[in-house]
């Protein structure tokens, strides 16, 4: 009730996002329902034929496949994997983060020395060699994308997790004589979760934002399964030929991002006063 | 601790990276399946061939050995041979770094001023309208993926106006002139996506110095505004706009890439992408050391400017 209550009072842009977000889901899961034709069924040899000469809502693309039901198994293969990348990261972040805050000593300094170096290079050229040395296949994809995102929640678990560490509840537990895994699930994990979930949506944006680049570069999920960035760049050359229908999921990639940092915002802006200014 | 000391850890921490990270690509091809001169002899790969080329490339040696013989020889410009064409890197790497220099040069100097700008506007005339529709629409704007603005461009200005290329095509024997309109829509999708970072960090370090005590000291004090800003807050914002400058430069290293394989501008980005589709890893391993020693350079360059322009970094508790 007070849920619904705060919803409601949330104003305008966070509206809109939610219901940005709702209807990016609803596409998602129902997507075999809502697309007229499969995922990579050809509906006339014709490469991008425009919505007139195909009968379709988008056109086709440069197989002759339908470009609406490609957007929206799109939706359904970006968003899961980005999504799927962005909970892994969040697991191995947050572990091994709380792991440093509470045991201390060299283990922290071992772990935040490797993150400080993982991130002193961009994540591109990281996933980059990865990729180049083991191939691209969604495993490799899913785990690399998940390590390289997962530096930043360490930093943030681990200020986080010091910061209750120090709680006279925490030294209470540790008296009474819980164990590590108890104190990091029951003492911490309670304690730190706000804020962790506000950066879960910006990092979600970030891994969305991240997977479609790399399909974009040719380097992420690979033909014939549906990705907005992958989509993108196989039709990119018709934009120079005057048809403009490439743009759509780039156009589905900018407003589910923008989507969900409305979200975040409004939040942030409830649990924990003002949005940092960057 | 001095100041030297203070610079010479960063660079050292710098260096450290550089090196943890080569070793770990040369570690990873010591992983893969199969090996270079299996890759290089395709079809023709006997069992004798192979024993040659691995003789001949240095592969039987350790692999401290062979990453330290990879380094030497990088450092004296030898970045070992393509394995699609047999090519020297080197010689491949040449005119793209040239192209790409050239196209993140002519970004920066349109993106710079250009940044600090409004960014400084924005701050000074905080929550007016104008701060709201410079932050809102640089909001919008770090959300958009580079493609999607760099393929608006070519939309609007290449093929419903067509008044600039959609692809460049650079090549050594233009002019300085051509050069520049033939690639004008990579640069201004690069300026638009640094402007929309660096104006919002420019804004945010302006506004945390405003708000600082020394500040609302000189307001309550009485000085005039132009006063304030001039004497009181540009000094000090010296150092933040230099971090803001520098570490935005090294994010055009990143941007770069995908900007180049939307134009098919023939810089080192598209070359890099293509050589991951092919894994053509000599190439891959150039490539990332170049970019990303750039990249780690700004940022050892943006820690140290800072520390010499503020002295409190000097004493950290």
């Amino acid at each position: 009730m007070r849920f619904w209550l705060s919803l409601k009072r949330a104003g305008l842009p966070a509206h809109i996002g939610i219901i940005v977000i709702v209807l990016f889901a609803f596409a998602a899961v129902f997507a075999p329902w809502l697309a007229p034709y499969g995922e990579s069924e050809v509906v006339d040899a014709v490469p991008w034929a425009t919505p007139e000469e195909s009968g379709t809502l988008l056109g086709l693309d440069q197989l002759g496949r339908d470009l609406y039901s490609r957007v929206l198994f799109g939706a359904r293969n970006t968003i899961a994997l980005a999504m799927g990348i962005t909970i892994l990261a969040f697991f191995m972040g947050m572990t091994a983060g709380f792991f440093a805050a509470v045991v201390g000593r060299w283990v922290d300094l071992l772990l935040s020395r490797l993150v400080d170096i993982i991130m002193a290079f961009p994540t591109l050229f990281f996933a980059l060699i990865a990729l180049s040395i083991f191939g691209t296949s969604i495993p490799v994809l899913v785990f690399v994308i998940a390590t390289l995102d997962s530096t930043r929640v360490y930093r943030i678990a681990r200020a986080l997790a010091m910061d209750t560490n120090v709680m006279e509840y925490v030294e209470v537990a540790r008296l009474r004589g819980e164990g590590l895994w108890w104190i990091m699930r029951r003492e911490i994990l309670p304690n730190t979760l706000t804020p962790l979930l506000a950066e879960f949506g910006l990092r979600f944006c970030f891994v969305f934002l991240f997977i479609s680049s790399l399909s974009f570069l040719g380097i992420g999920i690979q033909p014939p399964a549906a990705d907005w960035g992958a989509m993108v760049r196989e039709n990119g050359v018709a934009i120079t030929y005057g048809i403009f229908t490439p743009l759509v999921p780039a156009a589905a990639i900018a407003t589910l991002t923008i989507a969900v940092n409305l979200v975040v915002d409004w939040f942030l802006r409830k649990t924990a006063g003002l949005r940092e200014e960057y | 601790m001095g100041l030297t000391r203070l610079i010479a850890n960063r660079i050292a921490f710098g260096l450290i990276t550089l090196i943890v990270i080569t070793l770990l690509i040369s570690l990873a091809l010591e992983a893969l399946p199969g090996d270079f001169a299996e890759q290089r002899l395709g079809q023709s790969a006997t069992p004798e061939t192979i024993a040659a080329i691995r003789a001949q490339l240095g592969l039987n040696e350790p692999i401290l050995v062979r990453y330290w013989q990879w380094l030497s020889n990088f450092l004296q410009g030898d970045m070992g041979i393509s394995l699609s064409n047999s090519r020297p890197v080197s010689e491949l790497l040449a005119t793209r770094l040239g192209n790409t220099l050239f196209l993140a040069g002519a970004s920066a100097i349109v993106a710079v001023p250009l940044a600090l700008f409004l960014g400084i506007l924005a701050a000074l005339y905080r929550e007016s309208l104008l701060d709201k529709l410079i932050s809102t629409s640089t909001l919008a704007a770090i959300s958009l993926p580079e493609f999607f603005i760099g393929y608006i461009l070519v939309a609007l200005f290449a093929v419903n106006w067509q008044i600039f290329p959609a692809i460049s095509s650079i090549s050594d024997n233009m002019t300085l002139g051509e050069k520049i309109y033939a690639s004008l829509l990579p640069i201004a999708t690069l300026t638009f996506v640094i402007v929309a970072h660096m104006m919002r960090m420019t804004r945010a370090a302006i506004i945390n110095l405003m708000q600082s005590p020394f500040i609302e000291m000189a307001t309550l004090k009485g000085l005039k505004r132009g006063r304030i800003v001039v004497h009181h807050a540009l000094p000090n914002a010296l150092s933040p706009i230099i971090n803001v400058i520098v570490l935005n430069l090294a994010y055009l290293v990143v941007g770069v890439v995908v900007v180049e394989v939307v134009f098919i501008y023939p810089g080192l980005g598209l070359l890099m992408v293509d050589s991951v589709t092919s894994r053509d890893l000599p190439i891959v391993q150039a490539c990332i050391l170049i970019f990303g020693a750039t990249y780690i350079s700004l940022n050892m360059l943006a820690d140290i400017l800072s520390i010499i322009s503020n002295p409190r970094l000097r004493h950290p508790r």
